[in-house]
């Protein structure tokens, strides 16, 4: 629903109501200005450290860390934590510390495809209908609203038990849910920015809609977008964790983190707590330091705001 | 606040014929249509035909759409192969049922996040706030399923006080008759909301808190206990009512997870048993079902939102 909250914006809405000023001539400072802000918060920093690691464990460590992925291997089933397994092998033998750095790179590839994915087909889709104004806002935010209704994990498992379980196909499906809030942000404060002075401006001289959005619609909300795709990487890795939990994730022998999670679940009445804790965590510290950068930078974006 | 209303119940209207549409186009996505889905790989060509003319499949797709939207305003959402019951019959029988672990859980929720959120903005950056913040983040990312197994573990197994299995009733009162069966699936569905009230509150509080009104009462004397009670909580408070709205279809995500753990008899285990076994009728039919919940639910936080708070104007 389009938020009908005229007067009083509430404090966790989104800064409609900020003015963003400026277009390129003065980016590169208030860019600095972010960047500072950014850079002061610790938490955000950690968050990034976080990050690359998991990165650099999940895509090079394969390279250093040799193991055996794709055959199973029933002797060594359910081994605990010891020498050459130093984190244990899971139910069919595979080794749990390799298995976490395959695992990872799909949850990460997902996270990240979806959050890019569904950034450029919301802000694209908000700016066309903030700027646009009129029939067309109308009907591209009623779009939105109608794939807003349906609670995401029906969409998700709808989509997911009719196509093949590929990586891309997850990136596609869990775009289509979670593009819809990257629309309305960008929607609403593109709707303040298409009556600005620099607008009017360009337009006089000749402008075109397509180059307003691009030159100037676009630049502006850059902040939103970027806090947006921070955080969506987040619920896309818990998304897909949740859809492997439910039989719809990557097939073995790929697997993801919510799939090592709750295969590991299966066994916990063991005490197989080496299946368990090493894939949820990667999960929990994974989402977490993209919550921080999330809200860091959307803090810095603010800073920026604040300071003009 | 009329014309807000007719707009508003306009779209929402709007709306739901948008998710039909929605739902309607995911059905002829379908590999091979519904009636592979239905009758399986191996049926013949010959049972495929007669399939798609009983269902009416053979028809062009405006007129199947018109016919689809024709059943559903008369409340057939079709009929569930797998459970061989019409969808609509599933529903009367699982909604409620789903609708008292949501409703517990929303409260749970609230009563403690709100408190706690208000507690974090008082103690601003010290250690207490931190310690909230800490939990309410590992609370968001913890997959719901791994929350519910770690606390039938902590206290099914370890510490063998709860029951692991929620009440198996085929009603809400015979659900409500084991009360204690409850406590965890809704602990669970509540820790889904419980991060997001929470950052909310402590975020809206610490915006209140720095308001003239606040100096005026303080500097008139108002000790801070009342300050904080009547002044400041309907203030802070009041917006959360249409994050309540807006976080529905969240929630109701979180219940499709939380009732499949505890094997709580709702819908989202039904949905999900669907989704297993390729039910699609029964899956179109709760999809609209909830999103009509949804585009409900938010219309009535916008609406009681501007009974608790006279400034807002609807428009």
């Amino acid at each position: 629903m389009a938020s009908p909250l005229a007067t009083v914006v509430g404090p966790g809405s989104q800064p409609d109501g900020l003015v963003v000023e400026g277009s390129s001539g003065a980016s590169r400072g208030l860019w600095r200005l972010a960047l500072g802000a950014f850079l002061e918060n610790r938490l955000a920093l950690v968050g990034v450290v976080v990050i690359l690691g998991m990165v650099l464990f999940c895509f090079v460590g394969p390279h250093l860390y040799h193991t055996d992925q794709v055959h199973t291997n029933l002797i060594d089933a359910n081994l605990s934590p010891g020498p050459g397994h130093p984190l244990g092998t899971d139910d069919v033998g595979y080794d749990v510390l390799g298995r976490l750095m395959v695992g990872g790179q799909v949850s990460l590839e997902v996270g990240l495809g979806a959050a890019l994915l569904s950034s450029v087909v919301g802000a694209a889709w908000g700016a066309a209908a903030g700027f646009a104004g009129g029939a067309l806002d109308s009907v591209l935010m009623r779009v939105v609203d109608s794939i807003y209704a349906i609670p995401p994990i029906l969409l998700v498992l709808l989509m997911g038990s009719m196509f093949a379980p590929r990586t891309w196909m997850f990136i596609v499906v869990i775009s289509v849910v979670s593009w819809v809030p990257t629309a309305r942000l960008v929607r609403g404060e593109s709707l303040s920015i298409r009556v600005r002075e620099y607008v009017d401006a360009s337009r006089s001289m000749g402008a075109r809609g397509g180059w307003t959005v691009l030159r100037h619609v676009i630049p502006n909300v850059i902040g939103t977008i970027i806090v947006q795709t921070t955080l969506q990487v987040a619920n896309a890795i818990l998304l897909l964790a949740t859809l492997s939990y439910l039989g719809l994730g990557p097939p073995p022998p790929s697997t993801s983190w919510g799939g090592m999670l709750s295969g590991g679940l299966t066994y916990i009445y063991d005490g197989y707590w080496w299946q368990v804790y090493p894939a949820g965590i990667a999960i929990v510290v994974t989402v977490i330091a993209f919550s921080f950068v999330g809200d860091a930078a959307r803090d810095a974006f603010d800073v920026r705001l604040q300071r003009r | 606040m009329a014309s807000f209303l007719v707009r508003r119940l306009a779209q929402a209207v709007v709306v739901t014929v948008g998710v039909t549409l929605i739902v309607f186009v995911l059905i002829h996505l379908l590999p091979g249509g519904p009636a592979r889905a239905i009758l399986g790989p191996r049926a013949t060509p010959a049972a495929i035909a007669h399939f798609n003319a009983v269902n009416d499949y053979n028809r062009s797709i405006p007129v199947q759409y018109a016919l689809y939207l024709w059943r559903l305003v008369h409340g057939n959402l079709g009929y569930s192969y797998h459970y061989n019951a019409t969808v609509a019959a599933l529903l009367a029988s699982n909604v409620p049922k789903s609708a008292l672990l949501v409703g517990l859980a929303y409260a749970l929720a609230l009563v403690v996040a709100v408190p706690l959120g208000i507690y974090q903005a008082i103690r601003r950056n010290k250690a207490g706030d931190y310690v909230v913040t800490v939990f309410s983040f590992v609370g968001y990312a913890m997959p719901t399923f791994w929350v519910g197994m770690l606390l039938i573990l902590g206290f099914a197994i370890t510490w063998p006080f709860l029951p692991s299995e929620a009440p198996q009733g085929s009603s809400v009162g015979a659900i409500l008759s084991q009360p204690q069966g409850l406590v965890l699936p809704v602990v669970t569905l509540a820790f889904v909301n419980f991060a997001m009230f929470s950052r909310f509150m402590r975020s809206s509080t610490i915006e209140n808190l720095v308001q003239d009104y606040v100096r005026t009462a303080r500097a008139k004397g108002v000790p801070p206990s009342r300050i904080l009670l009547r002044h400041l909580l309907r203030n802070a408070l009041s917006p959360i009512i249409s994050m309540i709205g807006l976080s529905l279809p969240v929630v109701l995500s979180g219940a499709v997870v939380t009732e499949t753990v505890f094997n709580y008899p709702g819908m989202g285990l039904l949905f999900w048993t669907a989704a297993l076994k390729q039910d699609y009728p029964l899956m179109m039919g709760f999809t609209i079902v909830t999103a009509v919940a949804t585009v409900v639910g938010s219309l009535v936080a916008d609406l009681l939102y501007a009974v608790v708070d006279p400034r807002v104007r609807l428009g």
